[in-house]
């Protein structure tokens, strides 16, 4: 599939033609190979010519990257992908696309334009959804007598040991379950899907910090007491790359990921488990039901940029429909445009897009940390990481809970 | 940057009159000195005075108010703070990390030094091959050895289980029991190198004709070791024992490369970095940094009067 042309390529020509705008994108599975990939179409149709730079894969480190940026009011940069956490802590800094973009903005969800408008201002456009959901190997389960994917975390547990343990016979590399467990963003996002589908809350609720309780602890130790018994013992450094590369490998029966590994493990050069996947929601604690963790990345304009106007027209390219559908159809990325999902090809290509998987209730991170954001989510995950590494829950959960409560306030 | 000193001859200015021509010395002296002194001034004590100065206010990345003074609260923070547990355990963590890479590196860039200041054949090869690890930079050195010390992929657990020196692969990195102790072999593969280079040196100025003699009164191996070598290596060692520790004490790279932000394998440094580049918090980081920089001052302070200990004997 190629890159879409850009509409009304001979208008923007003329207005912005030969100017040069600089590109904070992607660096995770297929993110970079599409950046460039529309970026090189982009400028072949306008004549703006579009520098892509991949952000650090660990997103905590890309907002740090953005936010030394702004606070020195660089130029440095036109446009950035931000995670759908950071408009409320970035808004100050940021373009706003309202008169330009208004318009458009209305073909996408609802629920993240109202995220990423701040104080009446658009400063954000959305690009591309994610949201956690389980991967999992349809041939194992068939061959140890399971006839679908486990709906509570103990389940998942059960069959991730046995699966393993049949298969390290034969394969001393094989795991039962993956996830992201290094202590950086991920596992804050990792972390909240495990205490929300418990009933153990979104870590900050109703203005209150609220980790500290018994749903949470239970659900952590489960994991703790799992670590490197039914995972690799490094699962606790992991990221997604980690993760998707034991996944299609065919090195684990479980997976939890973002959508984008789907195309990564439906790909026959790099995949070994292509035809042998599945996914579905996560699973739940006793008396929970599944949720995932929302993740997303929208397109920002740097509000010091000096060619505003062009970066405006990437970012109308960028998140236009045929650009959206081209991403999830080679990317597996899910598209913020409702309207994407009923179309035959996307719902060929991004198989999890049915309900059952698409329509599981979202957990959102604290974002009414606001600028604290990252060091709030530092807190989290630096205290799980603990827990999974040993120290119990009861211990680790008072401290975070009033480094979080400190934050608010 | 090494300071030895050179003992001052007793009969300086002050007991003499200074002379017209001394006078006129000193002031080219100090015009001399001139340009050092201001880069000096520029690299260093401004930006020592600029963090000092920042450690008083509020300073943050992201506020949209300008930063104020708000006097000794970041380092009230920094002492009895819900960060306060955080950071001495990093400080302990870093001052762990140095006792052990700087004595391992010292003991073992010792014995090497001494073997290729023998005599044999193919030194100048095996002096040049040494110090292959030193030449690698550290995020890569770091980046490979984490490669290595994989839990299910790595050379080591592949070796060390086919040998049988090994029940079943260790998570070495990841467990917090063999840590530490992964980080430091790293640091002390590419770091010994670098010491037994400093001790070389030092070796070479000893003069031959002492072990000559030795030779000839009967001492030992053993003796003319304790006897010559170590005491008129003591300069060297202790300029490369300073050199060591102020390098291990401000440990960033290896330590971030193989366990990112982890809370209980924080060094001083990275802890310093996720203030300051991860929270935006410049104020507070830079309290940290003072405290960081005083720590490491202890260690100078007692190096510098030991060196003047062994200096006046």
């Amino acid at each position: 599939m190629k890159a879409p042309a850009v509409p009304n390529a001979k208008a923007i020509k003329a207005k912005y033609g030969g100017q040069s705008i600089t590109f904070i994108g992607d660096s995770v599975g297929g993110g970079h190979v599409r950046d460039v990939a529309l970026a090189t179409r982009f400028s072949k149709d306008t004549g703006i010519t579009v520098k892509v730079n991949p952000h650090p894969a660990a997103s905590d480190a890309s907002y740090s990257q953005l936010a030394r940026s702004f606070a020195t009011h660089s130029s440095s940069f036109d446009v950035a992908m931000i995670d759908v956490v950071w408009p409320g802590a970035f808004a100050p800094f940021l373009a706003d696309l309202k008169p330009k973009l208004g318009s458009t903005a209305k073909m996408h969800s609802a629920g993240i334009i109202k995220n990423d408008t701040v104080g009446g201002h658009l400063v954000a456009m959305p690009w591309f959804g994610d949201f956690g959901m389980l991967y999992y190997r349809t041939d194992l389960l068939k061959k140890y007598g399971y006839n679908a994917p486990p709906t509570t975390w103990s389940d998942l547990f059960q069959m991730a040991k046995k699966i393993q343990d049949g298969e390290q016979s034969s394969n001393q590399n094989f795991s039962g379950f993956v996830f992201q467990g290094n202590a950086y963003e991920g596992l804050t996002c990792n972390a909240l899907e495990w205490i929300a589908s418990s009933g153990g809350g979104n870590f900050i609720d109703n203005g209150k910090a609220t980790i500290n309780n018994s749903k949470a602890a239970a659900v952590l130790d489960l994991f703790r007491k799992n670590i490197g018994v039914t995972t690799p013992r490094s699962v606790t450094s992991y990221t997604e790359g980690e993760t998707h590369t034991a996944f299609i490998t065919g090195n684990a029966a479980f997976m939890r990921n973002w959508p984008y590994a789907y195309s990564l493990a439906a790909d026959p050069k790099q995949s070994k488990v292509v035809g042998k996947f599945s996914v579905a929601p996560l699973p739940h604690g006793p008396g929970g039901h599944s949720v995932a963790t929302v993740g997303g990345w929208q397109l920002a304009v740097n509000k010091y940029s000096k060619h505003q106007d062009a970066a405006i027209e990437f970012v109308r390219y960028m998140t236009s429909k045929p650009v959206e559908k081209f991403d999830t159809i080679t990317n597996s990325n899910v598209p913020t445009i409702p309207a994407l999902a009923n179309d035959p090809q996307v719902k060929k290509a991004a198989p999890y897009l049915k309900p059952a998987t698409a329509n599981v209730p979202r957990a959102t991170r604290p974002s009414q940390l606001g600028a604290k954001y990252n060091e709030g989510s530092k807190d989290i995950y630096q205290g799980i990481s603990e827990i999974l590494n040993g120290k119990s829950a009861s211990s680790v959960l008072p401290g975070i809970q009033s480094k979080l409560q400190a934050l608010i306030k | 940057m090494s300071t030895v000193s050179t003992p001052i001859p007793p009969t300086t200015s002050r007991f003499r009159r200074s002379t017209k021509l001394q006078r006129r010395q000193t002031r080219l002296a100090w015009l001399l000195l001139l340009p050092s002194l201001l880069v000096v001034l520029l690299v260093a004590i401004y930006p020592l005075g600029k963090t000092i100065y920042q450690s008083f206010t509020n300073e943050d990345f992201l506020a949209l108010e300008p930063s104020r003074w708000i006097g000794l609260e970041n380092y009230r923070n920094l002492l009895t703070g819900p960060d306060s547990a955080v950071f001495r355990s990093a400080v302990w963590e870093t001052i762990k990390f140095t006792l052990i890479t700087v004595g391992f590196e010292f003991v073992l860039g010792l014995i090497i030094a001494l073997v290729v200041n023998s005599s044999f054949k193919g030194r100048g090869v095996m002096r040049a091959v040494m110090l292959v690890p030193w030449a690698i930079p550290t995020v890569v050195a770091a980046q490979m050895w984490k490669w290595m010390l994989d839990e299910k992929f790595g050379v080591i657990n592949d070796a060390g289980t086919r040998l049988h020196v090994l029940s079943h692969p260790q998570a070495w990195i990841s467990q917090p029991s063999t840590a530490l102790a992964a980080v430091c072999a790293v640091d002390i593969w590419k770091t010994t190198p670098f010491v037994a280079l400093l001790l070389l040196a030092g070796l070479q100025v000893i003069p031959q004709d002492l072990y000559e003699a030795a030779e000839v009164d009967g001492a030992s191996q053993l003796q003319q070791f304790w006897k010559i070598t170590l005491p008129l290596l003591a300069p060297a060692i202790l300029v490369t024992l300073i050199f060591r520790t102020l390098d291990a004490l401000r440990v960033f790279d290896v330590f971030y490369v193989f366990f990112g932000n982890a809370a209980n394998t924080q060094t001083m440094a990275i802890y310093n970095q996720s203030i300051i580049v991860g929270d935006g918090k410049v104020g507070y980081g830079a309290a940290v940094s003072v405290a960081i920089f005083l720590i490491i001052a202890l260690f100078v302070v007692i190096y510098v009067s030991f060196m003047r200990v062994t200096a006046d004997d």
